[in-house]
This record gives structure tokens, sequence and C-alpha cells, in this order.
């Protein structure tokens, strides 16, 4: 009984030899595909200012370093300004969001014909572009400063937080809405004993989470011109002044840390 | 068996339920709010005076003009389609490794330490910057795009990557490690069937993020659509620069239905 089977059967295979060949040939044709890119995006590129990109990282490296700390007191007005547009620009989304959102909801929306394409128009414009695109036309609009800046990021963030939104909404439980109707209730009183209470957590996150986000994304909106931080490092790269550009880095780096921290422990609180 | 009291007015409960926080966090918003808008030195007169100018500005824009400029903008879109894609497949490959290593139930403690610091390094800073870095390092252009978004992918998918393997069901992965299969059997057959729909989705995703951030790196000098942009702005062509925002629009939005589709389909 215990005599070794001869091998009949060919050793397991995941696939069959068809469907590897053709995993194989769409591999082929990605890294194919990969390679045809590069060599048409890098047509332009002078190879020679690569081959000295190590000096070039260690010279920067001995100029960016050490940090010049004494820079910090020119620092603290333009981090006030950052958090200043980057909260101003969420409240402000979130004033234009959560109507967007009860427009968007399939579930809450007035019309699907009319008003639910346009909000979800707006979303889409709103979320394809980034805040740094929209200072740098809202510069060119209202010229340069913090109000840009807020504005930019409210325009990006309306897009986010009404999509959030919208997608909590068309979630909630139904049976809730029904019985407050039920008892009598208006519309507008639907809406507050209703539906609110059900998406206020997830009202909650999306609004500090975003907050989060614009923290990071008001950082760099000065260099384009919409105030904050962003702006003293497009002044220090300008004079190439790179132990300033280290410095600033830090705090940015300190600010994200920090807003980060915030946002979870938010989160947590509510979720 | 009797009411207590008659029923009054009835009130949702507070979202924040101590009295004292909850009052403490309003009194400290409204403070801020306070400090914030007064420090804002809008001059309210000029943005009155400059609505006219604002307008006109706005008039610029329209209709927009995808013509006069077009070799420009079609450079701008071939450079950041092309930065998009590279990047996006070279961040993956960098980070499938990266993501594995930063799995607590897969790496060595050592292993998972360098590549979480790894993944903190490339998450901390956002495009922009990591791209003025390698603008100074690398020269003006594409090139300089392509390997800030492929970092900036690392950071992104390793996480996600790392997260998805330390919730695999490790049921399977045991009765793998069971046959007697080696550690680079264990994690093919193991492991990877397990996330790969989600690294799937989560590539798609990103490749939509790469395209985004493409037309917001060029604006400090890393090439692509952002860069065109910038330069039409700067000379004035508000025409070109609406269809320029146009196109990035039409395929931001293209590609956030296909990465969708591609997610529902394969998760």
């Amino acid at each position: 009984m215990a005599e070794a089977r001869p091998h009949i059967a060919p050793a397991w295979r995941r696939r069959t030899p068809r469907a590897e060949l053709a995993r194989f040939a769409g591999w082929l044709a990605l890294v194919a595909l990969t390679v045809f890119c590069f060599e048409v995006m890098t047509r332009d590129t002078m190879w020679v200012f690569l081959l000295d990109a190590h000096k070039q990282a260690a010279d920067l490296g001995s100029r960016m370093f050490p940090p010049r700390w004494s820079y910090i007191e020119k620092l603290w007005w333009p981090m006030w300004e950052t958090l200043n547009i980057a909260t101003l620009g969420t409240l402000l989304s979130i004033v234009f969001g959560v109507p967007i959102a009860f427009l968007a909801a399939r579930n809450t929306t007035p019309s699907t014909l009319l008003l639910r394409p346009l909000a979800m128009f707006v979303i889409v414009a709103s979320r394809s572009i980034n805040s740094l695109i929209w200072a740098l036309v809202l510069v060119s609009i209202i010229g340069p400063g913090v109000l840009a800046g807020i504005i930019a990021i409210a325009l990006r963030s309306i897009g986010f937080v009404a999509k959030l939104l919208y997608e909590a909404l068309e979630e909630i439980d139904p049976a809730q809405v029904e019985a407050i109707r039920a008892a009598g209730a208006s519309d507008a009183q639907v809406l507050v004993y209703g539906i609110w209470p059900q998406v206020r957590p997830a009202f909650a996150g999306i609004s500090v989470f975003r907050w989060d986000i614009n923290i990071r994304e008001s950082a760099v909106l000065g260099l384009v011109g919409g105030g904050g931080i962003g702006l003293q490092l497009q002044a220090s790269l300008n004079v190439l002044a790179w132990p300033q550009v280290t410095l600033i880095f830090v705090v940015i780096l300190l600010t994200v840390v920090v807003s980060e921290w915030v946002s979870a422990k938010v989160r947590h609180a509510f979720i | 068996m009797t009411a207590t009291t008659p029923p009054g007015h009835w009130s949702p409960p507070p979202l924040i339920a101590n009295p004292w926080l909850r009052w403490g966090l309003i009194t400290g918003a409204a403070i801020y709010l306070v400090l914030a808008l007064a420090s804002l030195e809008v001059n309210w007169q000029r943005l009155v005076e400059g609505v006219p100018r604002a307008i006109r500005f706005v008039a610029a824009f329209f209709p927009p003009d995808f013509i006069s400029r077009w070799s420009d903008i079609a450079d701008g879109l071939l450079e950041s389609l092309t930065m998009t894609l590279t990047s996006t497949v070279v961040g993956i490959a960098i980070s499938v490794p990266i993501g594995i290593g930063a799995a607590r139930n897969v790496a060595p403690p050592w292993m998972y330490l360098l590549c979480r610091s790894i993944i903190a390094a490339s998450r901390s800073f956002q495009e922009v910057i990591i791209a003025i870095l390698l603008v100074a390092l690398v020269g003006f252009g594409p090139l300089a795009g392509f390997l800030t978004l492929s970092f900036a992918t690392i950071g992104f998918l390793s996480k996600l990557l790392a997260e998805d393997i330390e919730a695999i069901e490790p049921s399977a992965a045991e009765a793998i490690r069971a046959t007697g299969a080696s550690f680079l059997q264990w994690l093919n057959y193991g492991i990877q069937p397990q996330v790969m729909p989600r690294l799937i989705g989560l590539s798609m995703y990103r490749l939509d993020i790469n395209f985004r951030e493409s037309a917001v790196i060029g604006i400090v000098g890393a090439g692509g659509i952002g860069a065109t942009l910038n330069t039409a702005i700067d000379r004035y062509e508000f025409d070109s620069a609406a269809a320029i925002l146009l196109l990035i629009i039409g395929i931001v939005m293209a590609a956030e239905y296909s990465s969708s589709w591609i997610r529902r389909k394969v998760q």
C-alpha cells in the first residue's frame, strides 16, 4: 500500500497555459508602454544635469543646514495666516458644500432631473482642480493675498465636503425619517430631526478631515501668491536662502503633524 | 407608571455630552473666529472697486481658446500623461516591497521600522515641496515631476498596502504555510490573492491622483500641463488658460469614472 504512486498528473498550476500567456502579454504591454512613455517624457531631458545630481544634492544639503532658527520670528504671522486660510476656507466650503450635498443626495434632492446633475457638476468641477491651481487663477482675478487663498481652499473643498456628505446622506436609515414624517413633521423638521442627526458624526469627521488636508495645502498656496507661509517660502527660494527654506519646511512639518493629531483625535471622538 | 414631568419641548441630545467641554469649545471657536476675521485685512473698498475688473478678468477666460496655443497645450498634456503613467508604474513597483516590509505580520521588527520610516518620510511633505527640492536637484522638466510623483506614490500605496496585508484572513496564509511553502510561495499564494483586488483598485486611484498632481507640480517647474497653465496665466492668455482648465477637468473626470469602474469591477 505504501508504494509511491507514479506521477500521472502534471504539477498543479494556478492558471491554464492560455491564461498564463495572456497575463504575460498584459504585463509585457504595460512595461512596453511605460518604457515608451518614459522615452517620450525624457526626450528633452539633459542627462548631463543628472550626472552630477549627487553633487548637487550634497551641495544643496550643505546649504540647507543648519536651518536659520532666528528666521522663526518672521514666520509667526504667516503661520497664523496659513491657519486662518485653512480654517476659514474650510468653514466657507462647509457653508456652500452642505446645501450642495443635500441637493446631490438621491433621497433628499428636490429634483433629480435638474438640481441633482447641477450639484454633481459643481462637485466634480470643484474636485478636479487642485487648490493651488484655483489660487493661481484667483490671484490673477482678485489680486494676491489671504482672501485669494481662502477662496481657493473653499472652492477645492466644496466638492470634497459635498461628495462625502452626500454619500453619507444616501446611506441613512429611511425608517427614522419615515417615523418623524409620520409624527406630522414639516419638511424642515424632518431635515433637522430625521436626517441631520444621522449624518452629524460623518459631517464632523469630514469637516475635520478636510481641515487637516487644508492645513497642508494652505502652506504652499503662497507659492502662487495666496498668502500664508508659502509666501515666505517663495521669497526665500527666490533669493536662494536655503537655511530659511529648511526652517520653513520644519515649521510646515510640525504644523502638519499637529493638525493630523488633532484631526485623528476629533474623528476618534465622534465616530 | 406616571409621567414625572409633562412633555415639554424635546430637543435632540447635543453632539458633545459634557456641557463644559461643549461651551468651552464654542467660546474658543467664537474667539478664534473674531480674531481670524479681524486679522484678515481685506480692503473691502478696493475689492468693491475691483468688481468690474474682476468681471472683465473672468470674461477674458471666455471663450476658451484651444487653437492658438494648441502645440504648447498638447506638449504639456503629453508630458503630464507620460509622467503620470511612468511615475505610477515605477512608484507601485517600489512600493510593493516596501508595503510588504511595513506589514507587521510579515516583516521582522527592524524591517517594519525601516519601511514605516520610509513611508512617513514620503507622506509628511506634499508633492509641491518635494517637487521644489527635486527641481533644484535634477533641473526643470518632467523628469523632476516623474521623480516627485514616484516618491509620493510610495508613501500612499505602501501605507495602504501594508494596512491591507495586516488585515488579511490569517487562516488562508496559515494553510499555505502548513503545506510547507517557502516564504516567497507563502507571499505569492497565501497573501497576494487576498490583497490583489484592493491593490489594483488603489493603483487605479493613484493613477488618478498622479494626474491631478502632475497638473500642479508644473507650477514649481516640474513640467507637465501645470507649467503650460502657469505660462498661459503669466502671459495674460486667459482664454488659453481656460482651455487648459477645461482639459484638466475633462481628463480628471474621465480618469475618475474609469478608475471607479475598474475598482468596482475587481472588488
